[in-house]
């Protein structure tokens, strides 16, 4: 009985080491981001009442259009949503509930797609996007490559192949076709596995660097966090604290990511990220 | 609406000549339908709700691939739309190009030093980290959050940070006082690589967290059990129970912290200024992006991106003897 205490203590140690370690940096921003002059003393990273300042979210406004900035990242990021949650449930509901030829095909498909490294792919789809299609500079071109996630088609399928058979039969025997089954009978049961996969997916577009950052020259159509690296390594040191300036939009870039999965985080789940991953 | 007669299975079916009109004419007869269904499927449709994500893999993954491959022979280069030009099938005149650069094998060399790095690191504290949250009652979801609030923020963000902190007068080396390296971390070559992998298995790390924490949902209790009943303390439970338990996890884990290394960009970009000193953070992809998009060499990057899917490939396969995941 000592020993299980002792080492439930120990556990305890260990997992607030870590979550210091995971949060600290978090902690660090904010405060940077408010400090009038940089302290990297270890006493900086406490907050003197006389050295905050909110100058620096103004300085990094003034460079760069943090408001169009965070619409663009917005406007991406709900376009790849738009197109995972419409056709990843179609994929979903086909690969779970409809027998079709080809079906197990495209599953393995859907699993193949995961291991290939995306950034593999970038300069033919540059090449294809930016060049062929003139799609540079504009929302389409950032989201058409990331229009359906192949991982949130897994997470629904394996949402649709928990609900009992005998429900999807008995509305066909009253007639129902299948795409109002799909609406009104299977999708107000997955609920849950919608927000799971918009949370999923808002990572990946939100977060995105490199790909916009390839195909958006023009500062007006670039997403935030395209603009704010732009801005840590070529103008960042012309400001008067480039580091408060940096932080300042940093804290403006990760605030939406983390305040969502904050309210929504029991939705983020180990069994769905599970399953989204094993297929 | 009416369907009047049949099992279940045939209910289906009448729905099926319904919504595809160019089958009214078979209605009633059961032979066509029976070979279509044969060939089809009993619900075709399937095939139509899918069709959008099929267009879409052929369109972002497949045909650039093969354009990748065709690129990779051939002198490619950036022409203005719709001119016409000339380009000729050169071998491997591209690969010969890269394999005879000395960057492109320190590039390689250095997702190696990432990867020694960056996979044992990932699956040691993952899964412990994981295998401590599952054990305590207290606190969960709080630490739960703690560790999954790195992933969830856009590296650019964090990035922003880890410069602050590592840099040349930031925390970490006021802190660490006369131990701090001298070039500091970023800019000195021998640990610009290794902060780089620390940075990304810090920023990964609650992901893996929770794959483990779902593969140890499956570990059967009683196991811990017996392993008590013997006189193993929780040090022998986790070596000989949970370690093994969770063997697929951990391929999957490798298998996924190996990609990630494949596809490093945004850290050695940001970070240390686009791969410096002198190359000492080059990544693959960084390298593709300055052969490709700012030297105008699209045909050499693609011949990059070729080997860099053989290396891939080569890893795993390694990694999958070694790890050995044929439970699954």
């Amino acid at each position: 009985m000592k020993r299980a205490l002792g080492s439930s203590a120990a556990m305890y140690v260990v997992l607030s080491l870590g979550a210091l370690a995971f949060l600290f940096p978090f902690y660090y921003m904010v405060i940077g981001s408010l400090q009038t002059t940089v302290d990297p003393s270890p006493s900086g990273a406490f907050p003197d009442p006389g050295n905050l300042t909110l100058d620096n979210y103004g300085a990094i406004n003034a460079r760069i259009d943090l408001l169009q900035g965070l619409a663009n990242s917005g406007i991406f990021t709900g376009g790849v949503i738009l197109g995972t949650v419409v056709f990843g449930v179609l994929a979903g509901y086909a690969l779970a509930v409809l027998h079709w030829r080809g079906r197990s095909a495209t599953f393995s498909l859907v699993l193949l797609v995961q291991v290939i490294p995306f950034q593999l792919l970038m300069i033919p789809l540059y090449v294809m996007i930016a060049r062929d299609y003139g799609l540079a500079d504009s929302y389409a071109g950032m989201i058409l490559p990331f229009f359906i996630n192949s991982t949130a088609i897994i997470i629904f399928r394996q949402y649709f192949l928990q609900l009992p058979k005998e429900l999807f039969d008995a509305a066909r025997i009253d007639g129902a076709g299948e795409l109002r089954l799909l609406w009104n009978v299977a999708l107000p049961l997955v609920r849950p596995a919608l927000l799971t996969v918009v949370l999923l997916t808002f990572i990946g577009p939100w977060n995105e660097f490199l790909w916009p950052f390839l195909i958006t020259k023009e500062a007006s159509m670039q997403p935030l966090a395209v603009s704010l690296a732009n801005f840590l390594s070529n103008i960042a040191a012309s400001t008067a604290n480039p580091f408060g300036a940096t932080l300042a939009g940093a804290v403006v870039l990760a605030a939406p990511a983390v305040a969502l999965f904050l309210v929504f985080q029991r939705y983020f789940t180990s069994n769905d990220l599970g399953s989204g991953v094993k297929g | 609406m009416t369907v009047s007669t049949g099992t279940p299975g045939q209910g289906a079916d009448a729905r099926f000549d319904r919504e595809a009109p160019g089958r009214d004419g078979a209605r009633g007869s059961e032979r066509p339908k029976g070979m279509l269904r044969r060939i089809l499927g009993s619900h075709p449709l399937g095939l139509v709700f899918a069709a959008p994500y099929l267009i879409f893999i052929g369109v972002v993954f497949a045909y650039p691939i093969v354009f990748a491959v065709w690129m990779s022979f051939h002198d490619y280069f950036f022409a203005a739309p719709g001119a016409v030009v000339d380009r000729p099938f050169v071998g491997f005149d591209n690969y010969v190009t890269v394999l005879s650069d000395p960057d492109v094998w320190r590039s390689f060399g250095n997702v190696g030093i990432f990867l020694v790095i960056n996979v044992p690191l990932t699956v040691a504290l993952s899964m412990l980290l994981a295998t401590a949250l599952d054990r305590v009652a207290r606190a969960k979801t709080f630490f739960r959050v703690a560790y999954y609030v790195p992933y969830v923020t856009a590296s650019v963000a964090v990035v922003a940070v880890w410069l602050f902190l590592f840099s040349g007068n930031g925390l970490v080396n006021n802190i660490l006082g006369p131990l701090a390296p001298d070039p500091s971390w970023l800019i000195n070559s021998a640990l610009a690589m290794p902060t780089i992998a620390l940075f990304v298995t810090w920023k990964g790390l609650g992901f893996y967290i929770l794959l483990y924490l779902a593969a140890l949902q499956n570990v059967p209790r009683e196991l811990y059990e017996s392993v008590s009943m013997d006189g193993g303390g929780r040090i022998r439970q986790f070596f000989s129970v949970t370690v093994p338990s969770v063997r697929p996890a951990t391929l999957l884990v490798v298998l996924l912290a190996t990609i990630t290394g494949a596809n490093l960009f945004t850290e050695p970009y940001l970070l240390t200024g686009g791969g410096g000193p002198n190359g000492a953070s080059t990544s693959p992809v960084l390298l593709i992006y300055q052969r490709g998009i700012e030297q105008g060499n699209p045909d050499i990057a693609a011949a990059i991106g070729v080997i860099l899917i053989i290396f891939v490939l080569v890893i795993a396969a390694l990694q999958r003897r070694f790890v050995g995941g044929e439970d699954r």
